[in-house]
């Protein structure tokens, strides 16, 4: 009797689920075509190029929002599925973006001098240039990743947030000492990188428009295959029990350490394409204000739930245009206000709360009231 | 019983100190392969913590634990686990936020060998989620597969408890009190369960039990234990007509208790 029930009951599920997932795949579809059309779009709306005026710079908006969102993303995996609290998370982020930067200022120039490689007419070093950049970026995040799961296998939730937040510190004091300041630049941040002349933002806008769509969207499906695989099943258990995810048979440290790699990897290879990006790099990308970035970006858009960080990132970019126009100077300190409320009331996030379905308006205000009459 | 008489389990002279306390002092037991082992004592008698030195939650100060015949002291829980012991929570310890599918569809992954294809779905791995929901089956969950585990009843999450447990086909159970706040009631359903791994003919199990009636008719061999040492071991009818054990512990604190052992044992 109850076999014959579970099977009724299973079949529609497993329907209405495929089909849902079928249906949000069309959705993601649409908007990664609506974004590669959108140059072309505004452009042909506003009856204005596609190579500069505001074509150009909404271009730039946009660049800057995917390379966030992939930031953000990478701050989820962590957080949002393996439940690991860290406050270090711009040294991933600075510390790819530094070593870009300091690869192409300072040894690609001389390669490209006293080098050339070729495959038939096209000259490829600037090519194999910025190739052996991007991997030296992985290997120093990757190490970077190590150096903070082995604490984080140690010392355990706040604590372990408290710690991070004092080794990305301690990256931002590298990355502004003046000690360096001959190869960093030290207070000043790296300027003017050699960007190869073929991805340089500036002269090719449109092209790096697609580099970082494409990179968004491909980050996107690497993420998401990963918490839906053995591995980040795991992942998501460890955030929920670790104590039984080692009985039943896992090394937590195992798990714990591959989760801070590939986020590690993750954010460092978006830092590396942001110092592209802006052609720089700043000890601003190491600081702690680059971490809280990527906190509130996933708290807004959802934790937990890889495109709610996306939407947060756009939100951000969206509020901190506009908010600049209308505040001035002081447009973080509203956005912090509008920030304390959205955590009272919609503390799951923008994607949290619409899977949910429910709006925490009386708890909010429950919460609100706690925090003025100090419960 | 079999004249056989193999040794699956081994502590030899177990010491645990926390401080100046000691919760385990001095405690060797051995567990026969194919039975049903109980643990006795009053509350801090040092049960749980002999089962977490035996499970691997925790390192002795002293002593050694054998699993057929090696020596696994100090062999972390996940290493233990994946020797085939597997080891059930006096405290509900689940995975609150996951369906009871996945929370049993973990611990059956966990065993195998995919554990880290981070490019494929889980849901292309269709044999843990069988085993899965065999296992929910033998424990009475079938057709709460979507079900998060937090919403289940008590007595709901205690099976799952056994379930999870059950997935990884463990060869020894360390059963920490799974009745542990269950109604009168929704005992028997349990002792069924439990009766069913039994006479799966390849189990062996450890249990530590309040429930003297339930110790009495499914042990074949209990060890009672008091202020961290053992007080007496044998069967149940040796231990409910041991005088030690009346006089030093049954008697004194449990008073008719001790009437009530020899009433279930006959």
């Amino acid at each position: 009797m109850a076999e014959v029930k579970s099977d009724l009951t299973a079949a529609p599920n497993r329907f209405t689920s495929a089909a849902k997932s079928l249906r949000g795949e069309w959705l993601g579809l649409a908007v990664i075509l609506l974004l590669a059309l959108f140059p072309f779009l505004f452009g042909w709306f506003t009856g204005t190029s596609v190579q500069d005026g505001p074509s150009k710079f909404w271009q730039g908006q946009l660049i800057t929002f995917f390379i966030m969102a992939v930031y953000a993303m990478s701050y989820d995996l962590l957080i949002g599925y393996t439940g690991i609290l860290s406050f270090g998370h711009a040294a991933f982020f600075g510390g790819g973006a530094y070593t870009m930067g300091l690869f192409l200022t300072h040894i690609g120039p001389k390669i490209i001098g006293s080098y050339k490689i070729t495959i038939g007419a096209a000259d490829i070093t600037e090519v194999l240039v910025l190739v052996a950049a991007t991997l030296l970026v992985v290997v120093v995040v990757t190490l970077l990743g190590l150096l903070f799961s082995v604490v984080s296998a140690r010392i355990k939730g706040v604590y372990f947030a408290m710690i991070s937040l004092a080794m990305a510190d301690a990256i931002h004091i590298l990355s502004k000492a003046t000690d360096f300041g001959k190869w960093t630049g030290a207070d000043e941040g790296l300027h003017g990188i050699p960007v190869p002349m073929w991805i340089n933002p500036t002269q090719h806008r449109l092209l790096f428009y697609f580099i970082a769509l494409a990179f968004c969207v491909i980050m996107y499906l690497i993420a998401r295959r990963m918490v839906d695989s053995p591995t980040g099943r795991v992942f998501v258990a460890l955030r929920e029990n670790e104590s039984r995810v080692r009985m039943i048979g896992y090394n937590p440290v195992t798990y714990r350490t591959l989760s801070f790699v590939v986020a590690a990897v993750i954010a460092g290879l978006a830092g590396a394409l942001f110092s592209l990006w802006n052609m720089g790099a700043t000890p601003t990308m190491t600081s702690a204000v680059t971490t809280i970035n990527a906190l509130i970006m996933t708290i807004l858009g959802g934790i937990g739930t890889l495109i709610g960080p996306i939407l947060g990132a756009g939100l951000m970019q969206i509020v901190g245009q506009f908010f600049y126009q209308w505040f001035g100077a002081r447009w973080p300190l509203v956005f912090g206000l509008i920030f304390i409320a959205l955590v009272l009331f919609l503390p799951y996030g923008v994607v949290g709360t619409y899977r949910l379905k429910r709006l925490e308006w009386k708890q909010g205000w429950q919460r609100l009231w706690g925090l003025v009459a100090g419960k | 019983m079999t004249a056989e008489r193999e040794i699956l389990l081994e502590a030899k002279n177990l010491q645990k100190e926390f401080g100046g306390l000691v919760a385990v002092d001095d405690v060797s037991v051995a567990i026969y392969a194919r039975t049903l082992h109980s643990i006795i004592g009053p509350n801090g008698a040092g049960k749980t913590t002999l089962f977490n030195l035996l499970s691997g939650m925790m390192d002795p100060t002293r002593g050694q634990v054998f699993y057929q015949g090696k020596d696994i002291t100090g062999l972390a829980p996940h290493r233990r686990a994946h020797l085939g012991i597997g080891r059930s929570f006096q405290i509900t310890n689940i995975f609150p936020n996951l369906t009871v599918l996945e929370n049993v569809r973990l611990a059956a992954q966990a065993v195998g060998r995919d554990n880290f294809r981070m490019f494929q779905r889980a849901g292309s791995f269709p044999a843990y989620e069988e085993k899965a929901r065999e296992v929910l089956g033998r424990v009475g969950l079938q057709g709460r597969e979507g079900v998060l585990a937090q919403v289940l009843p008590h007595g709901d999450k205690r099976k799952l408890e056994l379930g999870i447990m059950l997935a990884s086909d463990p060869h020894l159970l360390l059963l920490d009190e799974p009745t542990a706040g269950m109604s009168s009631e929704q005992v028997p359903a349990l002792l069924d369960i439990i009766r069913a791994i039994m006479a799966d003919g390849d189990k062996t199990i450890v249990l530590v039990e309040h429930r003297m009636d339930m110790v009495m008719s499914i042990s074949d061999r209990i060890t009672v234990m008091h202020q961290g040492q053992v007080l007496a071991e044998g069967t149940p009818h040796e231990i409910a007509t041991n005088q030690t054990v009346q006089s030093a512990y049954l008697g004194a604190l449990y008073g008719d208790l001790a009437k009530e052992l020899e009433d279930n044992v006959g």
